[in-house]
């Protein structure tokens, strides 16, 4: 067990360490760099802390406080896609009004020009 | 092509998308029935010659910066055709599919029905046109789980062969489904209380090409086009629900 647990402390500060650095390369917006600090971060807790990981394998009724731990990553992780896949959507939305405008105005812009005199 | 002038001014809508062999001949074939109407081809960023066929045809050409997809195409000619002030507008894929000669039909009927969509449909009254198997199936099965949900029977629920009013016009340049439109639209339209009708249209194999839509992406398409009508229907009962007092 506590391979597992040290294993995954090293993964947890690993992407601790990897989101400060892309977040000050600015490979990534400070405000999606929260969620990811934030499941890094319960990781560490719970990997550290093994009193609090096995009140919490009690509460959720497993017996074996490392499968409650997987169980955590999982959820966590999920929920981090999730606002991913929210944020996506609304980029992908924003990206097809934009390009939609981009195309009426450039098609005002040709009528425009189409409509002015040659100059000499 | 001008600002619209007028209570019957009519827009004649091309989406198109690679569609270099058959744009052209679209576009001249809806000029000889509908001689003086303005035709905007969209062209959702064709790697061939569509937009320059398009031109070259008589008609205007709005050319997107990427591929949008046919929705995204068809709901950019629509938010221009709102911002102009057409009154109505007519769809005409790129493909050759839809028959021009049903135009007059489709326009008459958005002018007297009082109905803000109008469909070309192939099967009205149970005419038949060969479709593909899954095709054929997924047909049936929306006609099922639309006509509860739309108050009323839809021949042919899969026709892009479509005309709208501009009250249906305000609704579609700003909520219009992105992928496989036809069906989702029909719900928007009817979540807002719209009411549409079909007129019997001839429908051709394509000009040109041939369809991307392999049996594996019809059952895609019918799986996407089910969810998406469940959501459209979730989506407006919620607002209702929310302007309640």
């Amino acid at each position: 067990m506590s391979s597992l647990l040290n294993f995954m402390t090293g993964l947890s500060l690993a992407l601790i360490v990897l989101v400060l650095i892309s977040v000050r390369r600015a490979h990534i917006r400070v405000e999606y760099s929260v969620s990811w600090l934030g499941a890094a971060v319960t990781l560490l807790v719970l990997s550290r802390f093994r009193w609090l990981l096995e009140k919490l394998a009690g509460a959720l009724g497993i017996a074996d406080p490392p499968l409650a731990l997987l169980l955590v990553v999982g959820c966590v992780f999920l929920l981090v896609l999730f606002r991913i896949s929210i944020v996506v959507s609304e980029l992908k939305d924003a990206n097809i009004a934009l390009a939609q405008r981009v195309a009426i105005l450039e098609f005002h812009l040709r009528a425009l020009d189409e409509k002015a005199p040659t100059p000499r | 092509m001008k600002t619209a002038a007028g209570a019957d001014s009519l827009l004649i809508l091309v989406p198109a998308f690679n569609e270099e062999e058959a744009v052209g001949r679209v576009v001249h074939e809806v000029r000889e029935v509908v001689p003086d109407v303005p035709i905007l081809v969209v062209d959702d960023c064709s790697w061939d010659g569509t937009a320059a066929v398009g031109r070259a045809a008589g008609a205007d050409v709005m050319t997107l910066p990427h591929h949008l997809g046919l929705g995204g195409a068809v709901q950019a000619g629509y938010r221009l055709a709102f911002e102009l002030g057409y009154q109505y507008v007519i769809r005409v894929d790129g493909d050759g599919q839809h028959d021009p000669a049903g135009l007059p039909d489709i326009l008459a009927a958005l002018k007297t029905s009082g109905c803000e969509m109008v469909i070309g449909s192939r099967f009205l009254g149970g005419r038949s046109y060969p479709t593909g198997l899954v095709r054929g199936l997924g047909i049936r099965i929306f006609r099922l789980v639309l006509r509860p949900i739309l108050g009323q029977r839809v021949w042919d629920p899969t026709s892009g062969f479509v005309g709208v009013t501009r009250a249906a016009l305000e609704v579609f340049s700003r909520s219009f489904p992105l992928e496989y439109p036809e069906i989702e639209a029909l719900v928007v339209l009817q979540r807002r209380a719209f009411r549409f009708r079909e007129v019997p249209c001839r429908f051709r194999p394509r000009l040109a090409g041939r369809s991307t839509i392999t049996a594996l992406k019809s059952m895609y398409y019918i799986l996407h086009v089910l969810l998406g009508v469940f959501v459209n229907v979730l989506k407006y009962e919620g607002r209702r629900r929310r302007k309640r007092p």
